[in-house]
């Protein structure tokens, strides 16, 4: 078997082991099934309101959560490794860097997609036990594109996480990278956006601007969630509201997300010195 | 078949000299010590060994081939290495660690159970590694290194934070794989008890090879003076003058206590020197010693520096 899969399996057995899996699941499931219930509560309403409303909430704790949380399972990957003195020992293997670098994406990934179908499998079983008139394969349908998009912007921040991993020569600079990557993906590109948006009083390229949102990840995946829906974008999501961006352009986007950090850490990993 | 040919190898990191003019080989059922200072170049061999580093200059080849090309990876199965201060996963157990290790070099599990038995890891294979003491998790990077019945075999200072006896036992294991054909090389600074069971040691200082041979052919190069010391019944002045009418002493006799006499001579004379001693019904007791691993080292580091400061 291909080695690629014996590091997964090794990254999948560490996951639950240290108890990784079981804590982002609960998480998951908590929050999403909160949010279910108490989402509209702002608005007086206990309870679950409508399936559109319910994914948009669950896009935007998930856009914070998620990236987080992967940043945070993988930004040692690498570094981590070397500094354990493994790294120089498993290159000594009939394995390349390649695949230590796909079986950690892997295996992470894995990970990631289980604990998200697991906690917010949690909340549609909720949903379809004990909301009334609602339509169980809608909601299998709405759940499903949302945790496959959700694990897509997982793996995106696994390969944010291994760029600098490979990147850095030590752990604790990983950690400070990875806190930097979400803080500017997570925050301060919508900020900088709608700051330049209100600066300029929507005068600045207006037919561009929609297609800055495709520069940041969890924009990308905030649209796939508002896509199909008839959900109003709030925030710097309301520019895309007249543009047509298909469900393919935008999955299409968020791979490329994910293939341009994966090569970025494969080159990084090829030149970092041992 | 050669195992290892490294012939006029230099090495250069972008600010470093790191080897310079490196030859040496390695034979199949050989131990091979590879000796220096921290900075003396003994990683950087080891990572050309293994192909972690190309070398800048000169032919580095092992099993045949040249190691930092993709094609080595099949050669690969057959070196085990044991790196400097390895720790391995702390939450995995002790059987779930080799065995990842066995997958990836595709061998039977099964074989990684018995290594783990042979190596006296039996009782605790279902421990956390966290739990390992540091000589249990030097054993487990040793059964690491042997998974794949090796014919090349690289430790990195083996030894270190393993006591006396677990010391023992894993040169008494060196010893067996050499006697099968392993070809080993063995990284250490730690001098003493290393002598017996190497074949040929290589002195490294400065990036470059200060001596290389067999532990005899050091001591004829070296030309260092042997230490003897005979006790006696005698008081002390009488013993002494006994030994000057002999002959054997050269300059520079000097007392350990009151009836012991130590001095040094050159390393031709040993057989003369004891014959003479043996004669003398007087004496209780005769020790030689020959110039230890560590005073040849010593010897050819500090040649080196006085010839270049």
């Amino acid at each position: 078997m291909n080695p690629i899969f014996h590091i997964a399996h090794k990254e999948l057995k560490d996951g639950f082991r240290n108890r990784w899996i079981l804590a982002i699941t609960l998480i998951f499931a908590l929050l999403s099934v909160g949010i279910s219930w108490f989402g509209a509560a702002g608005a007086g309403v206990i309870g679950f309101t409508s399936l559109p409303n319910t994914i948009v909430s669950l896009a935007s704790l998930a856009v914070f959560l998620i990236p987080l949380i992967a940043l945070f399972l993988a930004y040692d990957a690498i570094v981590g490794e070397d500094e354990d003195g493994t790294l120089l020992l498993l290159l000594t293997y009939p394995l390349s860097k390649g695949q230590l670098l796909l079986g950690k994406l892997l295996g992470h990934g894995a990970m990631m997609g289980l604990s998200t179908l697991l906690g917010f499998g949690a909340s549609a079983i909720t949903i379809m036990i004990f909301a009334d008139g609602i339509n169980a394969v809608e909601v299998i349908r709405a759940f499903g594109g949302f945790v496959l998009s959700a694990t897509l912007l997982g793996l995106v921040f696994l390969a944010f996480a291994y760029v600098i991993s490979a990147w850095v020569s030590e752990k604790s600079k990983a950690a400070g990278g990875a806190l930097l990557f979400w803080f500017t993906f997570v925050l301060i590109f919508d900020l900088a956006l709608l700051g330049t948006l209100v600066a300029t009083e929507g005068r600045f390229h207006p037919e561009v601007f929609p297609f800055l949102l495709l520069l940041n990840p969890t924009d990308v995946f905030r649209l796939i969630n508002l896509v199909g829906f008839e959900g109003s974008g709030q925030g710097v999501l309301a520019m895309a509201q007249d543009l047509s961006f298909g469900h393919g352009v935008l999955y299409s986007a968020l791979i490329a997300w994910l293939l341009l950090p994966m090569g970025i850490a494969y080159g990084l990993f090829l030149k970092r010195p041992l | 078949m050669t195992l290892i040919r490294l012939d006029q190898v230099h090495k250069h990191f972008t600010n470093v000299h790191a080897l310079r003019d490196l030859s040496l080989t390695l034979n199949p059922g050989e131990v091979l010590g590879l000796f220096g200072h921290n900075g003396a170049g003994k990683t950087t061999t080891m990572k050309l060994i293994l192909g972690l580093e190309k070398p800048s200059q000169g032919l580095v080849e092992v099993l045949g081939q040249s190691p930092w090309r993709r094609q080595f990876s099949e050669q690969r199965h057959q070196i085990g290495f044991l790196p400097e201060s390895v720790s391995f996963y702390p939450q995995l157990t002790g059987r779930e660690v080799l065995h990842y290790f066995a997958r990836l070099k595709k061998i039977d599990t099964a074989q990684a159970d018995n290594l783990l038995e042979r190596i006296g890891l039996a009782h605790a294979v279902n421990r956390k590694i966290k739990t390992y003491s540091k000589g249990m998790r030097q054993r487990l990077g040793l059964a690491q290194a042997l998974l794949s019945q090796p014919r090349l075999l690289l430790l990195d200072e083996p030894t270190v934070g393993l006591d006396p006896i677990a010391t023992q036992e894993f040169y008494g294991m060196v010893d067996e794989l050499r006697d099968q054909g392993c070809g080993v090389i063995l990284c250490s600074h730690v001098l003493p008890g290393v002598e017996k069971h190497i074949n040929r040691a290589a002195i490294l200082g400065q990036g470059r090879l200060r001596a290389l041979g067999t532990l005899t052919e050091l001591r004829a190069q070296a030309n260092l003076p042997m230490t003897i010391r005979v006790s006696s019944a005698l008081a002390r002045p009488a013993l002494q003058q006994q030994l000057e009418d002999l002959d054997v002493s050269s300059a520079g006799m000097r007392p350990i206590n009151g009836h012991t006499l130590e001095w040094q001579s050159a390393p031709g004379n040993k057989m003369q020197i004891l014959r003479r001693l043996a004669r003398q019904q007087e004496l209780d007791d005769i020790d030689i010693q020959e110039p230890s691993l560590e005073s040849l080292y010593r010897h050819f580091v500090e040649l080196a520096t006085e010839v270049r400061p």
